[in-house]
């Protein structure tokens, strides 16, 4: 086909009288859109290569640089919109299933933003965090239903295996393989700073991370990859992956040309194969299957590590949660269909799942019904962005929250969205060693600690301002939600009150 | 003492350090005024072989052979800096070719420019470490 | 209390006093000087003439430092005479010592030309007085015979060539700068000067001087109003000889400085000493190693135990913006790249690099001096990658994090 009919999504905008041809964008990009012109002594851009990372804008010294939308779009329509349109030539062109990164950039509703958050007046004293304690501490894990006593009254302590949190935030399994081993080594590190966790994603440990392994969740997937005894041995907890929010229902696939070197090695793979993990894991079709591969990993940790379930939220979920809570799992994770991933098929990861509002809700609801909400934890992700959205998950019932795109962020992500291309200009979704070196975890562990540091202290301030000093206090405590513009049933489902009411 | 120190494994070959050092010494207060369609004369400079990188200046070495070898007393060093005396330089590079490190810089028979961790600015701190995306430049004792 | 006498002054003095000062800030030191003022640097000269530096900024070292150190300096006083524990000056005084440095320098040979008693405005070129005189001797109208195409002659030349309507350059060499330049090299920068309007008859010698004309070997005649004898160097070791020091073309010293007589040390242009470039002994009379024979000589001196082993001769010159590097000796493979104005020549010899030649472009040369000092075999680096453009890329990513990283 002798015809592009994708026109440049983007403009490269350079201002001339501040462009000092240092050539930094030149060097910067992986895609190649600077080349310099040595006679003519000008930078060009191809932007049809541009996927607006803002790699070169950030870096530009003179700030000479903007990238923005092409104004050059289609006829105006409503219903064939101009990305609906690009994706038909794409099509047209490729034969191909879409791909696509990140989390689901439709304009669906994001409940977190018509929720708002009580404080107090005049008849309950708000609390200063600055003056007073506040404990921001959690611990995940099997609670028991009653306070139970020994012969001689005294108290048994013994639980079944927790984590403890220092705030009730994690960042949530992404592999080595999909992110680099900077961006992994920034997360292990920044976990270990904090007292809280990370998690391996289906890529494995490698070998030079076992050191974080206290602070380490190591995942087993349907994929299987990496998992051996020493493994699940490191982690402070295992997370069996059923389900990921941005692609419910399909599994995964790291290309062979990802799998190279050590990215090999942690797998335990062939080099150059591709790693498949299929949809479903095909020793699981059942909740009783799903104990089988609960207790085996309990076995083989010797009773000694939590063991999680990860799920996607679909439409039962609440169903689901209550088998899993049933299973023998000690904390169910529960990803929201705005969940990011490294690559995923585009009509998956835009219509498939729910909002993780609306799923928490439910699944917090139908466990306290049956009795059995001190079986499990609850951990939520799926577009967690910030201290707020935090407050309001932890408000809503749940235990504690997985972030990952905001973790990226702090790394440098940019939410170009073009993970699947393996060119990250970040250093982060790439494997190229010439790009995994711009990430310096001395740097990216830093501001993953500053960034969780921020919202601690917003966390504090938010719930001072309810007069309530720990998240144990605030857990599932809805009176202190009210929505904005949501319509019966989901204030039903959401268990809260309108705001007025 | 506080040195600039390499860190190779992040350097990105971004050469922003040369353009903050050439930035810094025109005590100018916006780069683009200041270096657009100039060439620049760093006193730090990247060697790049592709998959090795790297920043180079002045080491301020203990020894230091090129205030050893300056035959107009220009070199000086000065609380353990290497100094030079732009007055008293007349270009000869003796020092050039002495310096392991290839960190002095001719500047067409004037002075020679080097280094001085921006001493010899208003920049505070070296502009080179200040600049550097990736930490691959540091300014702090070592060793 | 020890007692240094230090004999000279020349930049060998400076940094054998750096070198005491480093070990021993309670001894006595006293710096004969033979001129009367404080040591400058001699081979800016030329630049003083070209208006390039000031007769005060030529001095090295302010009063100050002297009187802050508590160096007794005496200017305009010669060592006469040296004995066991005693230095016996040209004004009677005589200086007591436990510790002797001698750097006495060299001084320009004239050699007996017939006639050249008869030339009336004849000068040489090494000390600030020469170029006083010499300076106030031209004009604009001045016709100029330099006898000698040396670094001397030639910076002498350079030096002057603004202020004066004519310059010749003759030498008994068939090429400039003999001494540190090959054939084709010479041939180069000759071209530079005569760009300039610098005129040469070289392989050729002044048989006899009438007043204000040379008459050349060759049969030609050269009318000159000034002469400039700059034929070479012959080093001052008069004092050493009668007090019996071994003595070949300069004075024998080791590698500690040490002369073979006790408490007697010695450094710069009288010195001579191993090429470690060819392996030979020889007297390598320019700046950068007298200074660092006198800081090494200094730290002995004081109690120190200091080895200056890795000389070579090597100088960094320029003729009208026109660059020229040279280190080592010219022996071996030769690896040449020429383009446009600039030459670059490595000479590599038994897996070292033991010379080169660069004109014109000389951005970070110092990369291969170091190779030729520290006698680098070249299997350990990669030379290959560095042998077009000088970096560090060819040490080992260990080197580098040493001398970069500042990593132990």
């Amino acid at each position: 086909m002798s015809i592009n009919y994708i026109y440049p999504e983007y403009e490269v905008v350079r201002n001339d009288a501040r462009c000092i041809r240092c050539r930094v964008c030149e060097r910067q990009c992986a895609n190649e859109v600077h080349s310099y012109d040595e006679e003519r002594n000008l930078l060009i851009s191809d932007e049809a290569k541009c996927v607006n990372c803002k790699r070169c804008v950030t870096l530009c010294p003179t700030h000479a640089l903007k990238i923005v939308k092409s104004d050059c779009r289609f006829k105006e329509n409503a219903n064939w919109t101009d990305d609906t349109i690009r994706e038909i030539y794409k099509q047209a062109e490729s034969g191909g299933v879409l791909l696509s990164s990140m989390g689901n950039p439709k304009p669906l509703p994001v409940y977190w933003d018509k929720i708002l958050i009580n404080a107090s007046q005049v008849t309950n004293p708000s609390i200063d965090p600055l003056r007073e304690p506040m404990e921001t501490k959690v611990f995940l894990g099997k609670k028991p239903d009653k306070v139970k006593r020994d012969e001689n009254g005294n108290i048994i302590c013994k639980t079944s295996p927790q984590l403890e949190l220092s705030i009730p935030i994690m960042f949530s399994a992404m592999s080595y393989g999909s992110i680099s081993y900077n961006a992994h080594a920034s997360l292990a590190r920044a976990a270990t700073e904090l007292g809280i966790y990370y998690n391996t994603g289906e890529g494995g440990l490698h070998e030079d991370f076992y050191q974080y392994g206290p602070n380490t969740i190591v995942q087993v997937a349907s994929g299987r990859f990496g998992v051996h005894k020493d493994y699940l041995e490191a982690g402070a907890a295992v997370e069996i992956k059923m389900g990921q929010g941005a692609k419910p229902g399909i599994g995964g696939h790291l290309p062979g040309a990802k799998i190279v070197g050590d990215v090999s090695r942690t797998r335990m793979i062939p080099e150059g194969s591709d790693a498949i993990s299929p949809a479903p894991h095909h020793d699981i079709y059942s909740i009783e299957d799903l104990r089988q591969l609960v207790y085996s990993l309990k076995e083989a940790t010797e009773y000694k590590k939590p063991v999680i379930v990860k799920v996607a939220a679909v439409h039962n979920i609440a169903a689901i949660a209550s088998g899993i809570a049933r299973s023998g799992a000690d904390i169910i994770a529960i990803d929201g269909f705005r969940g990011g991933t490294g690559a995923a098929p585009t009509r998956i990861r835009d219509n498939v799942g729910i909002p993780i509002e609306l799923a928490l809700a439910s699944v917090d609801q139908r466990l306290r019904d049956e009795g059995i909400r001190n079986n499990v934890s609850l951990v939520v992700g799926g577009s967690i962005r910030c201290a707020s959205d935090v407050v309001k998950a932890i408000a809503l019932g749940a235990d504690a929250c997985y972030i990952a795109t905001g973790a990226l962020l702090a790394l440098g992500c940019h939410l170009c969205r073009s993970c699947q291309g393996g060119k990250c200009n970040w250093g982060i979704a790439t494997q190229r060693p010439e790009l995994t070196k711009r990430l310096n975890p001395d740097i990216g562990s830093q501001r993953l600690i500053n960034l969780m540091t921020a919202w601690k202290h917003e966390i504090k301030e938010l719930m001072g301002g309810m007069g309530i000093n720990s998240i144990e206090a605030l857990r599932g405590n809805r009176l202190m939600l009210r929505g904005v513009g949501l319509n019966g049933k989901e204030l039903e489902i959401l268990g809260i009150s309108h705001a007025g009411e | 003492m506080k040195k600039i120190y390499v860190n190779e494994e992040w350097c990105l070959g971004c050469h922003l350090c040369e353009y903050n050092c050439a930035f810094a010494a025109t005590g100018d207060k916006f780069m683009s005024l200041a270096l657009k369609d100039k060439e620049i004369r760093p006193k730090i400079h990247v060697e790049d072989d592709g998959k090795i990188m790297y920043a180079v200046s002045c080491r301020h070495c203990e020894d230091a052979i090129c205030v050893k070898s300056c035959i107009s007393g220009a070199l000086s060093k000065e609380d353990g800096i290497v100094k030079i005396d732009k007055d008293k330089c007349i270009g000869c590079l003796t020092c050039v070719l002495v310096c392991p490190y290839g960190a002095l810089v001719p500047n067409e028979g004037k002075a020679v420019t080097k280094c001085e961790l921006c001493t010899d600015n208003k920049c505070g701190e070296p502009a080179c470490v200040k600049g550097c995306p990736n930490n691959a430049i540091c300014f702090e004792e070592r060793g | 209390m020890k007692n240094y006498v230090v004999v000279g002054g020349g930049i060998a003095s400076l940094g054998c006093i750096d070198g005491i000062l480093e070990n021993d800030r309670e001894g006595r030191i006293t710096l004969i000087c033979g001129e009367d003022r404080l040591p400058y640097s001699r081979p800016l000269i030329s630049y003083y003439l070209e208006e390039k530096t000031t007769l005060e900024k030529m001095q090295y070292r302010s009063e100050e430092f002297f009187k802050n150190n508590n160096i007794e300096v005496k200017l305009g006083v010669h060592a006469e005479k040296i004995e066991a524990d005693t230095v016996v000056c040209d004004n009677g005084e005589k200086v007591a010592y436990d510790k002797l440095l001698v750097a006495t320098g060299s001084s320009p040979f004239v050699p007996p030309i017939s006639g050249l008693d008869s030339v009336e405005k004849k000068f040489t070129f090494m000390t600030e007085a020469d170029a006083l005189a010499l300076e106030a001797a031209i004009d604009k109208d001045s016709r100029v015979l330099i006898v000698g195409a040396g670094l001397i002659g030639l910076k002498c030349a350079e030096g002057i060539a603004d202020k004066v309507s004519e310059i010749t350059v003759c030498d008994l060499a068939d090429k400039v700068l003999s001494s540190i330049l090959d054939k084709d090299c010479a041939d180069l920068v000759k071209e530079k000067m005569e760009e300039r309007g610098i005129k040469f008859m070289l392989s050729d010698s002044v048989e006899k001087f009438d007043g204000g004309r040379a008459t050349m070997k060759s049969g030609g005649t050269v009318e000159f109003d000034v002469l400039v004898m700059a034929v070479g160097v012959r080093p001052n070791l008069t004092q050493l000889k009668e007090t019996g020091a071994e003595i070949n073309r300069g004075v024998l010293v080791n590698d500690k400085m040490e002369t073979s007589l006790s408490n007697i040390y010695a450094a710069g242009d009288l010195t001579e000493g191993m090429d470690i470039s060819s392996g030979t002994e020889k007297v390598m009379a320019i700046l950068p190693n007298a200074y660092m024979q006198g800081f090494c000589a200094g730290k002995n001196m004081s109690g120190g135990d200091c080895v200056f082993d890795n000389q070579i001769p090597m100088n960094s010159i320029g003729f009208f913006g026109y660059h020229i590097m040279t280190a080592g000796s010219y022996d071996g493979e030769l690896y040449e790249e020429k383009s446009g104005d600039s030459v670059k020549k490595l000479y590599v010899k038994d897996n070292r690099l033991v010379g080169l030649i660069f004109l014109g472009s000389v951005d970070k040369v110092g990369i291969y001096t170091s190779l030729i000092r520290n006698k680098t075999p070249l299997d350990t680096i990669d030379f290959e990658k560095i042998k077009k453009n000088p970096s560090l890329l060819a040490f080992s990513q260990n080197y580098r994090r040493k001398n970069l990283g500042g990593v132990l």
